[in-house]
């Protein structure tokens, strides 16, 4: 492996795990708050399930020799995540243990955005030349399809649903667009990992993307912004990010910062 | 004693380690042993995780740990989680797949491609006549079902498909 390809493959690996880390954090922020019983287990079981995924990635970071799993995930300064901002963003205004007033129908567009998109990537990641990613993307890839079964049968409904569900969904449509850009892009380094053979182009999977979006915004009667998906608040692959990314990790690491062992079971 | 004894005797007690969140079946059973090798008393054992976000996995490879040490003829353990191949439900034997049933659980199709429909019957009187409540359930794994015919409430495990093994 020359330091060329080790140097970008570990930024790809970087924005892979951070995306779905910090994505399965504001999920789990959910817990005791979704809208109904169900909900609350199925999400839970989606959070812990793509936190699993996170760990795949860090742990492939950690047989590169970039330091321990959990140390990646916990001990990094906001600078050093590679997440796109809309994941990091909260789920509304207020704090878990203080007056949550959360948004589902950005929580479930941020989702269906989301899932679409990792799935397209994980197809293009099995033809990736460094074969334990792209074992680590069959494998996801297994489970993937269910987690995006159950946002489109949200998204479906909610845009089906009242007007007031209409009104909230387009509104957090609209809210997502603007920041979408910044999840499918990847980043200042994202000619080199399809030249080196990492991942298929940035530009074919945004397309797929927009096809395949294009397709589930037919079905329920909205037409799609007619501007590309935007990054307003910054590119995350390339370290810039919200407020809302250092509030998630001072949460996130807050007891394996202050006893790293009380964190093992 | 030979490694070959060695590892016929680890194959034996590796059926009485059980899926800690589905207490009837074995590790062995649910298919996730992929390999056993000895080599001079030192024991190599490859696991394949159901799914990923598992967070039996550590118990497991605890509980393995502590089956296989103090066997004779085993100096050392060291259990490894690989997806390659990744697990799929047509690795749990036909026991695994009764003693799902007998927990309660639908198994999953026994040779399911994706895109094949899931037909779902009931563990407890067979009666396919049902209804999906929660695709997720207790564990990612699962889901949560009711039928119309016995009514009672089930789960049923997820069918994971082998459908990109010809790619490779």
């Amino acid at each position: 492996m020359t330091p060329e390809y080790k140097e970008v493959l570990t930024e790809l690996l970087f924005q892979l795990a951070d995306d779905d880390f910090i994505h399965a954090f504001r999920g789990s922020e959910w817990l005791g708050l979704a809208p109904h019983i169900e909900e609350d287990v199925a999400f839970s079981s989606i959070n812990q399930d793509t936190m699993g995924h996170a760990v795949i990635y860090y742990k492939l970071l950690e047989d590169l020799g970039m330091g321990a799993a959990d140390d990646l995930a916990h001990l990094r300064d906001a600078s050093a995540f590679r997440n796109g901002v809309l994941l990091e963003f909260k789920n509304g205004s207020g704090e878990y243990l203080d007056s949550p007033q959360y948004d589902w129908a950005f929580t479930v567009v941020r989702h269906l955005f989301y899932d679409v998109y990792k799935k397209i990537k994980l197809e293009a990641l099995k033809q990736s030349n460094y074969e334990p990613l792209a074992n680590a993307a069959r494998k996801i890839l297994t489970e993937q399809t269910y987690h995006l079964m159950h946002w489109q049968t949200w998204f479906r409904q909610l845009m089906q649903s009242t007007e007031e569900a209409r009104a909230r969904m387009e509104q957090a449509l609209l809210r997502c667009w603007e920041d979408m850009g910044g999840v499918l892009t990847y980043g200042q380094y994202g000619d080199e990992m399809t030249a080196l053979g990492l991942i298929g182009s940035e530009e074919a999977l945004k397309n797929t993307w927009l096809a395949e979006i294009t397709k589930l915004f037919s079905e329920v009667d909205y037409k799609k912004p007619s501007d590309e998906p935007k990054m307003a608040h910054g590119n995350g692959r390339n370290g810039e990010h919200s407020a809302d990314l250092d509030h998630a990790l001072k949460i996130l690491s807050e007891v394996y910062r202050s006893d790293s062992q009380a964190s093992g079971w | 004693m030979s490694d070959q004894t060695v590892k016929e005797e680890i194959l034996q007690v590796l059926q009485t380690v059980k899926d800690p969140e589905l207490p009837t079946i074995s590790i062995v059973e649910l298919g996730m042993l992929e390999d056993v090798t000895v080599s001079s008393g030192v024991v190599n054992v490859t696991l394949l995780p159901t799914f990923s976000g598992c967070p039996a996995l550590d118990l497991i490879e605890n509980n393995v740990r502590s089956a296989l040490v103090g066997l004779d003829g085993v100096k050392e353990v060291h259990v490894h989680f690989s997806f390659d191949p990744p697990w799929t439900t047509d690795r749990i034997s036909p026991e695994g797949r009764e003693q799902l049933k007998a927990f309660g659980i639908a198994p999953p199709p026994a040779n399911h491609r994706e895109g094949d429909p899931w037909v779902i019957e009931c563990p407890y009187c067979g009666s396919d006549v049902v209804t999906m409540e929660n695709l997720f359930g207790p564990t990612a794994c699962r889901s949560i079902l009711y039928c119309r015919s016995c009514r009672n409430p089930f789960e049923a495990m997820k069918p994971v498909a082998r459908f990109d093994f010809e790619e490779k």
